[in-house]
Order: structure tokens, then sequence, then C-alpha cells
């Protein structure tokens, strides 16, 4: 699969990530690199093997339904970078 | 030519849980803003989610309700976007791999038709927080309380073919979640919600390319939207113009729908398996365990309705569609006839709730006292008139049956020599409308009862005054 310019401008977008434009032909190229990799990977034949979701052979454990955390807002909303009565404020998302 | 249009819903059911779905913070509804919060859901570095076993069993509950294949194994996952009230950047959902397989859900349709309609799906998957944008001035307010609360989506085939049938198979999911006592069900503070995939093909043709209407959270902005939606469509199409894929939000107080363009950039959502969670693998004894505590499911109950109450499949129908009025129904059909309490349920009681705004949970007439009340006709102490009027007083003033009927002297005269008395007078008082009847104007029958109930206060037991006007009437003089 071809990592063009354009699906690293696209993909660097998605993931919020600021890449000045003078560095978008060398992120292809590593990329592109990746993956021919996940290309190699994908000529395996995988028919019958059932998809692995975890390299760990273990099931989910599951929690009771209990009430388990008290109000401890203060304490979690100490280091956000703006609060005002016990909202976090970020910039205006509405559109 | 004519145009089909196809309906496909995602429902979101929250699951009334008391905790969060990955960690052990309330999901109590109208706390202060945050306070229900901790290090997991706020998504603090490090933070890891435990999955909630309560979450796990409502949804094998809703599988089981719908007949569906249950995923032995399914797998949690990473939707990822950004939105502020998403604090992780991701949405733990689940994707190639959901708890709840294929199953179906059977819709009654007027005219006794029904239809089945596929659900494709239901998957776990965690709701966001909410932000408030009014208060601040530049800024929006995030509260991150509802984060992490479990939600069900449920996903149907695309098999609706009109509004209406939408609007069924809401209503019945709607009914079953609460009937399972699984979500709350409450569509205007979100609980449960829906949106609808709505496109246009002529019959037989392939599928048309769809646009998904969101923020519908009630059934009557469901049945509109889709209206809406499919005259838009229709139009564009028959002016030659090609229907764009993307979503659409349905704003009541305009009646219409609108494009939300800038959200489709960011429909890339590149899922992938969340490490932090392992499979979820339903063994036999919990899925039994949960089928045990299932309760009586609306079609069963229609139908053991019709069987043990006698009753029509349209009222079996209206009086199994929610929970709580099939138990008020059962409460007052127990002792007195089916038919009888049926229509008093769904006759005065409904339309005094409807008129009140009132829900059946909140219905300000115990249903004992409603029984009492059918009881008192069926033993004849008063009329079926006079009964009306005694419910009245007490669904706006309370008060109890008996003590209405004795102090205001309501009960039925069945005394036959008071009741021939009053038919002698009004005979006497009436000879134009003797001569009438007597002539052949049988209809002059409802005149003299009418006056004869009148003349009693609506007291006379109306069986007995039929037959002794018949029998003064018919006797020449």
């Amino acid at each position: 699969m071809a990592f063009d310019q354009d699906a690293v401008r696209r993909t660097a977008h998605l993931a919020r990530i600021a890449l000045p434009q003078e560095e978008v032909p060398a992120v292809a190229g590593q990329l592109e690199k990746i993956m021919a990799l996940v290309e190699e990977l994908r000529a395996i034949p995988t028919e019958g093997v059932i998809p692995m979701a975890h390299p760990l052979d273990l099931e989910q454990a599951l929690r009771p339904d209990l009430v388990a955390n008290q109000d401890a807002r203060q304490r979690l909303m100490a280091n956000a970078p703006a609060a005002e009565h016990g909202l976090f404020l970020v910039p205006k998302v509405i559109e | 030519m004519d145009w089909e249009v196809v309906i496909g819903l995602e429902v979101h059911a929250q699951l009334n849980t008391a905790t969060k779905i990955f960690c052990g913070c309330s999901t109590a509804f109208g706390a202060e803003p945050n306070s229900h919060t901790c290090p997991v859901c706020l998504a603090m570095p490090g933070a890891l989610p435990v999955l909630n076993a309560a979450a796990v069993d409502k949804a094998i509950a809703l599988g089981l309700a719908i007949g569906a294949q249950l995923n032995r194994k399914s797998i949690f996952a990473r939707k990822n976007y950004f939105y502020p009230d998403l604090p992780k950047g991701y949405q733990i959902s689940q994707y190639e791999l959901p708890v709840v397989g294929r199953g179906q859900l059977t819709v009654q349709m007027g005219d006794g038709i029904e239809k089945v309609i596929g659900v494709t799906r239901a998957h776990l998957e965690e709701d966001a927080g909410k932000s408030l944008h009014e208060a601040f001035v530049g800024q929006s307010g995030i509260d991150l309380n509802r984060a992490g609360t479990p939600l069900l989506e449920i996903v149907s085939e695309p098999d609706m073919r009109s509004s209406a049938e939408a609007v069924a198979y809401l209503k019945k999911l709607h009914a079953l979640v609460r009937y399972l006592e699984i979500c709350d069900g409450n569509m205007q503070e979100g609980s449960f919600r829906c949106d609808a995939n709505v496109s246009l093909r002529r019959p037989g043709a392939p599928f048309g390319t769809r646009a998904e209407i969101k923020n519908l959270n009630s059934f009557r902005f469901l049945e509109k939207a889709i209206e809406y939606e499919i005259l838009r469509q229709k139009d564009i199409l028959e002016s030659g113009g090609s229907i764009v894929q993307e979503t659409r939000l349905y704003d009541a107080n305009r009646d219409e729908t609108r494009s939300m363009r800038s959200k489709e950039e960011a429909n890339d959502y590149r899922y992938f398996p969340d490490p932090d969670l392992l499979p979820l693998v339903l063994d036999e004894a919990r899925i039994e365990k949960v089928r045990q505590g299932l309760p009586e499911l609306p079609d069963a109950k229609r139908e053991r309705f019709m069987q043990q109450y006698q009753l029509s499949a349209y009222d079996a129908g209206v009086l199994t569609a929610g929970r709580d009025l099939a138990d008020y129904y059962e409460v007052v059909a127990d002792g007195v006839e089916g038919k009888l309490a049926a229509n008093w349920v769904m006759g005065d009681l409904l339309g005094a709730l409807n008129k009140a705004g009132v829900e059946i949970q909140d219905c300000p007439v115990p249903a004992e006292k409603l029984r009492l009340l059918v009881q008192r006709i069926e033993d004849k102490t008063i009329s079926g008139k006079i009964a009306k009027d005694i419910f009245e007083e007490i669904f706006h003033q309370g008060g109890e049956v008996d003590a209405i009927i004795d102090s205001r002297g309501l009960r039925q005269i069945t005394d036959v020599a008071a009741i021939a008395a009053m038919v002698d007078a009004i005979i006497a008082a009436n000879p134009q409308q003797v001569a009438g009847f007597r002539a052949g104007k049988d209809k002059l029958l409802g005149f003299f009862v009418g006056q004869v109930m009148k003349a009693s206060q609506g007291k006379a037991n109306p069986d007995q005054v039929n037959a002794l006007l018949l029998e003064r009437l018919q006797k020449a003089d």
C-alpha cells in the first residue's frame, strides 16, 4: 500500500499532530517502509487461524457493580489548566 | 414511479447499572459536575479499565430477549476521535466481535399485521461526557460525570419501509428494555436515544445512498425526521441529483434535518482491539443465570392476556405495551371480568392520564381502588355512569370508593317498586311520545330510558328500567 504525502497529512491531522510540510516527505518514506513490512505480514497464509485479540491467553475479569469511588473532584481537577464551577474549561467547541 | 424508503435504526440504551462500565464511579443522574469521576474515567495516565459484571448481564438479557446469538467471546476496541468530552481520545466500544450477534424483533402494525425486523448486533460501549456551551464566553465547560456510563448500542438491519414501522420498532425496543429493567428508557434525559439511517430506492433496486439522522429523542421526532428526509431525498433524486452520504441533525424547532458537514472528515475512527481489556468470555452458567432471571416478555404477556382475560389482540397489545401498565391492569382484572377491566384501564384511566399528562407509574388512582370501583359495577351497587363520576373524583381529589358511594347516596336503585313508580310517572308525563312509540317509533325507547335515568339522578339500574319500560309501553291502555 502506498503511503503518499496526502495520506501522511491526513493521518497527522487525525492524530492531531502538527507536522511541518518539510517533514512530510521524510515521514512518508518511513511510513512506506513500515507499510511494506505490514504487506509482508499480510502475505502469510492465516486461513483457519483464530484471530488473536490479545497476546495473553486470559479472560477479562469482571467487577461487581458497587460504587467504590467517593467524590475526589478537587484533587482530580488540581492539575487542570482551567476549571470553573467544577467544570473543566476548554476552548469553545460548539459548531 | 414510486420510491421506497429504507430505514435502519441505531439505538443507544444507557444501561441502568449503579456504577460506570469500567470504574466504580456512580452513574446517578444530576450530581455536581465532575463529582462522579476518578482516574479511570478521567483518563489519567496508567489508569486501567475493569469491566462491570452488571453491564455484561444486562447485554446478555437483551440478547436473550431478541433471540440473538450471544458471542461466547467478544472483544473491546478503541474508536479513536478527538472531542473534549471524550478524555482518552478514544471511546471503548466493540467492533468486530460484539457481545450480542444477530437477533430479531417482531412488531405489530395496524390491522393485525406483524413484521419481523432483524437486529444486526448489540455491543457494549462507554458514553461520553457533556459539554456546556452557554455559561462561558469563548470557552466550553466539560462535565465528565456521564463519561464511562455503560451503553448498549443496538443496531437494526435496514428492514423498515416506513416511518410508522420505524416508530413501531423503536417503541417495541423501548418497551423491551423497560420490561427487562436494563434501561430506564427516559428519552428526554437521553437514556434511550436513536439515530436513523434513511435512503430511498425504486422498489426492487439496490439500496440507495443513505443519510444518518442524529438527535432523535422522541418517537414523534423520529417519525417527523424520517418524513422530512423522504421529501428532501425525493426532491433531490427527482431533479436528477444524487444523495450525499452524510450525518444530518434533526432540528425539532424547524422540523427539518441539517447537514453536519464538519463531522465528515473525522469519520475515520481507526478501530483497533483495546490492549487494556482482555476478551470477554461468556460461559453457559452466566447466560443461564440471566435467563432464569428474565421476566415475562411483551409477546408472551400479550398471548397470555388474550387467553387468560379473553381480550382481543388489540386490547392485549395496548395493555402490554409497557410493563407498568400491564402490571396495573392485572391488579384491576384480578377478580373482575377481564374485558370490563380492560375497558376501564384503556378508556377512562388512560384517557385521564393522557389529559393530565401523567405517566402510569404516577397514577393517582391505585389499581386496587379501580378494581373495587369495577367490582361495585359488577355487584350492581352503582351504575357504569355513576362509576365514571366517582372515578373522575378520585382521580382529581382522591377518596375511597365505598365512602363516596355512601356519603353521596349514589347506591344504585334496584327496588322494583321504586323504579316502577318512576317509569309510570314518566309515561304519564309524556303521552305524545307514548303514542309515538306505540305507533312503531321504537327509537323512542331511548328517550324514555333517558328520562327515567335523569329522574333517578343516574341511580336506577338501567337493565331494570329497560325491562319495566318495555313492559309498560307495550301494554295497551
